[in-house]
């Protein structure tokens, strides 16, 4: 089952649209990553998680996850759509619940 | 089976399962392995056979199956163009990230010494990580215990419903091993950060 070569089709590139300066300025970090309560994911995995992914010191890792636990939700990163995009997508593959929003 | 331990010396987690257990955790993740891929990704009835392969693009739909639609959240609550873009974009590479992972386990339990079929009594499997193995691992218990707890639709604080059962109740089994399940992934994220 585990070698029956399966291949997948890889991701288009997504090509960065071009923007201006000041656009970039404005747009610097409008997107937020939040990571939602569950109640199967093990505290200890979540700051696990955050340390790793987003290599946050112990402490803040922990206050993240205690955010989440106790009020539900914790927006965990910033910044453009794309990088929030990939947050997100790492988080999915952790098994946490993330979705994006803009601030 | 007392859970993951770190070897000092190597770095490497260690743990030893009896027959049954390995059995059993083999049994689980091949079970993920198949639900990832049988649902198929990307609806493919009525498509000329040339254009479904070159049709590179993922689903963009949620998944009808409750646990692949836990595996594979929505990324925009409230814009269904930006999520089934996103869903595209993701789902295949994160369905086969998480098929790769179950697999993972399948593997090493078997390398380590895990038969085909579980027929020898008294059988003791000891498996040994290297740390991005242990990684997987740690990835791959969380999508065994979000599949059990999805099926079993375990809420936060129930489980005196759970204790509550009688114990040939096939619940109350399914709900055993989701917190033997647990209890690998706890002393496993223990080994690796101690």
């Amino acid at each position: 089952m585990c070698h029956d070569g399966f291949v997948s089709a890889t991701s288009p590139v997504e090509v960065e649209p071009t923007v201006t300066p000041d656009e970039v300025t404005f747009l610097a970090k409008p997107w937020v990553t939040i990571v939602w309560n569950d109640p199967v994911n093990l505290m200890s995995y979540v700051a696990f998680v955050f340390q790793k992914y987003f290599g946050y010191d112990k402490a803040k890792a922990e206050k993240l996850m205690l955010q989440v636990h106790r009020e539900g939700k914790s927006a965990v990163s910033s910044g453009s759509r794309e990088e929030m995009e990939r947050d997100v997508q790492a988080m999915h593959e952790y098994g946490l619940w993330a979705t994006m929003e803009k601030q | 089976m007392n859970g993951f331990a770190r070897h000092r010396r190597s770095g490497r987690v260690i743990a030893t399962f009896t027959g049954f257990e390995a059995d059993l955790l083999r049994s689980l993740a091949s079970q993920l392995v198949e639900l990832l891929r049988n649902e198929s990704a990307v609806p493919r009835e009525g498509v000329d056979p040339l254009e479904a392969m070159m049709d590179f693009s993922g689903p963009t739909s949620e998944p009808e199956d409750p646990v692949l639609a836990r595996l594979f959240p929505t990324a925009y609550p409230g814009d269904e163009e930006a999520s089934a873009e996103f869903r595209r974009f993701t789902e295949g590479t994160l369905r086969d990230g998480k098929a790769a992972g179950a697999c993972a386990i399948i593997d090493a339990l078997e390398e380590a010494g895990l038969p085909p079929e579980l027929e020898e009594d008294g059988l003791m499997i000891d498996v040994e990580l290297e740390p991005p193995a242990a990684e997987t691992w740690l990835r791959s218990f969380t999508d065994l215990r979000l599949a059990l707890a999805t099926r079993l639709g375990v809420e936060e604080g129930d489980e005196e419903v759970w204790y509550a059962l009688p114990d040939d109740d096939p619940r109350a089994q399914a709900h055993d091993i989701y917190e033997w399940v647990g209890y690998l992934q706890e002393s496993l994220v223990h080994a690796m950060t101690h």
